[in-house]
């Protein structure tokens, strides 16, 4: 069968969820391997995880190099991969990197590249939506080997088992590659709640919730679900909320299992970023917010009763 | 610093988008069409950089003729000249081949750095800087909220999903730009009448060298087959808090086994 090369999303070997989702959409295409790039240790510690997800190889490409330059040489350690092992096709996160990666690949390779991937069916043509999720889309790659963009929480993961059989690649980066040096990283805290990209619940506060302070409220709720926090443009924009988590054109996409809106009224470009969310609950006053057209379940009701009563409820029902 | 900034001219996000019926293409004539928001910020940045070391700022678009508007626009923030690829067979060109067309245009510039957007609210591909860098072999500080010039020494503070990262390189370099680095001016009314009479230098893929059947929907690495709006969401249920409206939304919440 085809050998299908996934780019694993990884923190340090600690494999992300997306992953599972790249590994799961692989196997529509042919055989998954699993390509670790990272630190010394990294291939060991994701391997388990690989293995659960049907990777039938795992190629480790571990040096400090790999995150010591920005993107590059990542894109030159799969490009000779793709020439080595000439596979069926080549899946990584839409992550920003990711999207970088694949672009310098597509260039190196000659590749057509597709991004933002929501489904890849037996063919290789994959779904994608468009125009802030306003159409939904089928294409396909005419040239080279395919590079499909996949975001995250698109496709379900679905456990397989893979032999996960490991094999050390060279990591040899050229000196072009390593024009962009990354000197330091900072995580800037979201203390124990998942990445908001991935999360699979998604609590957002608008313009509504009026308040750095008032924000609390919204991380309560988000709390009790084990949700992620997100916020409009208007909160982070008002500095209610720090940017990194804004949903929406300009923000992140995210597609959650449910993402509840708090005083948010749905504008079209904070709907871009969140309208394929599976279910989703609004609370806003105004009973003609437009976000009412996307909810499955709307609260029209003032945010500072609604949002603390139904945390308690749910704590209640919890304990 | 001679500066390049990447402009592209997109359809408004707040108004209806659509593909034209015939060969899927994004449909720009019917759009209104302004300055990809992006790309503001990186106008600004260069006008910045410009503003604190000097060096002239040229504007790059690739694009039909209806793309001078958002020339003159851009011109109209503070940029010296604009060049416009422009030629018919460009129409459809996937993200490989402009960066291929934008790559050659390049060349024929001087230029120490290169600003872009982070990304298109069209294609949103979000991978042209980086597949430029790839071509031209410089340096990609993509993704930035902050950039600090000093000499020919860049340093950028590139967003990643979880803070940023500290990255470092020398020019020539290409810069990608967040709406988190600066806040974009307004063209004055003496910079509005400027622009008009700022050089625009139009080129040609015969001028860049590129055969036409290298470019356009003929030459696109990937093709759209098939397009729909997407199917209308069905209504959901709207109740009005009569005091008890947290206690619904709990209950919902828990009918689908969120909690
Ligand atoms: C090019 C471009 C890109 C953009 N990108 C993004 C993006 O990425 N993400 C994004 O979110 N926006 C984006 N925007 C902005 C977008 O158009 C809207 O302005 C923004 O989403 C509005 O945020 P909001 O819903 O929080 O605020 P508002 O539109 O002001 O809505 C606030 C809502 O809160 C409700 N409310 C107020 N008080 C209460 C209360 N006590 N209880 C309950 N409800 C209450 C109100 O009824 C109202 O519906 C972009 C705009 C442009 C032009
Ligand atoms: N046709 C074009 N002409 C000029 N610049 C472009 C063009 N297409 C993309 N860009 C630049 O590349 C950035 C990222 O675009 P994209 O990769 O298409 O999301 C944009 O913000 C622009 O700065």
């Amino acid at each position: 069968m085809a050998e299908v090369l996934v780019l694993v999303e990884h923190d340090n070997g600690v494999v992300k969820k997306v992953t599972g989702e790249l590994l799961t959409a692989a196997r529509a295409l042919g055989e998954p391997s699993a390509v670790v790039l990272g630190a010394a240790g990294s291939a060991a510690t994701a391997s388990a995880r690989l293995a659960e997800f049907g990777a039938e190889k795992i190629y480790a490409g571990e040096s400090a190099d790999i995150d010591g330059y920005v993107v590059a040489p990542k894109a030159e350690v799969l490009a000779r991969l793709v020439r080595d092992l000439a596979p069926a096709a080549v899946l990584v996160a839409a992550t920003s990197e990711g999207k970088e990666v694949a672009g310098r690949l597509a260039v190196k390779t000659e590749s057509g590249l597709l991004t933002d991937v929501t489904s890849i069916d037996a063919d290789g043509t994959a779904g994608q939506t468009i125009f802030a999720g306003g159409m939904l889309v089928k294409s396909r790659v005419r040239t080279g080997t395919p590079i499909y963009a996949v975001r995250p929480n698109a496709i379900t993961a679905v456990p397989a088992t893979g032999a996960a059989s490991r094999q050390d690649i060279e990591v040899s980066v050229s000196d072009s590659a390593r024009a962009a040096t990354v000197t330091e990283r900072v995580v800037e805290a979201r203390g124990s709640r998942p990445e908001l990209a991935e999360a699979s619940i998604v609590v957002s506060g608008g313009r509504g919730v009026g308040s750095a302070d008032n924000f609390k409220i919204i991380e309560s709720l988000a709390d009790s679900l084990g949700a992620a926090v997100g916020a409009s443009r208007a909160a982070t924009d008002s500095g209610f909320y720090p940017h990194q988590f804004q949903v929406g054109q300009t923000g992140k996409t995210v597609s959650p299992q449910l993402y509840v809106a708090c005083g948010i009224s749905g504008a079209i470009q904070h709907r871009a970023g969140m309208q394929t969310s599976k279910t989703i609950v609004a609370v806003n006053k105004d009973p003609e917010a437009p976000i009412f057209e996307l909810a499955d379940f709307g609260i029209v009701g003032d945010l500072f009763a609604v949002v603390p009563q139904a945390t308690d409820e749910i704590n209640r029902r919890k304990a | 610093m001679n500066i390049v900034v990447l402009v592209k001219q997109v359809p408004d996000s707040s108004s209806e988008r659509t593909l034209h019926e015939s060969d899927k293409t994004v449909d720009r004539d019917s759009a209104s069409l302004v300055i990809n928001e992006m790309d503001e910020y990186a106008i600004e940045e260069a006008l910045k950089v410009k503003e604190a070391h000097g060096g002239e700022v040229t504007v790059l678009t690739m694009g039909p003729d209806k793309a001078t508007e958002s020339i003159r626009k851009a011109l109209s923030m503070g940029p010296d000249k604009a060049v416009h690829v422009n030629d018919p067979a460009l129409h459809g060109s996937c993200a490989l081949v402009t960066s291929k067309v934008l790559a050659k245009a390049l060349s024929t510039l001087e230029w120490d750095l290169v600003i872009a957007g982070a990304e298109s609210t069209d294609g949103q591909v979000s991978a042209l800087p980086a597949m430029l860098a790839e071509r031209l072999g410089v340096a990609q500080l993509t993704g930035a909220r902050k950039l600090t010039v000093e000499g020919s020494a860049l340093t950028v503070e590139r967003q990643t999903d979880d803070g940023y990262q500290v990255v470092q390189a020398a020019t020539p370099a290409i810069v990608s730009v967040w709406d988190t680095i600066n806040e974009p001016r307004y063209p004055s009314f003496k910079g509005i009448m400027q622009a008009k009479s700022k050089p625009v230098t139009t080129l040609t893929l015969a001028d860049l060298g590129i055969s036409p059947d290298e470019a356009g929907l003929g030459a696109a690495t990937s093709e759209v087959v098939e397009a729909a709006p997407r199917p209308p969401k069905q209504a959901g249920v709207k109740i009005p808090d009569e005091g008890d409206g947290g206690v619904k939304l709990a209950e919902f919440l828990a009918a689908g086994k969120f909690v």
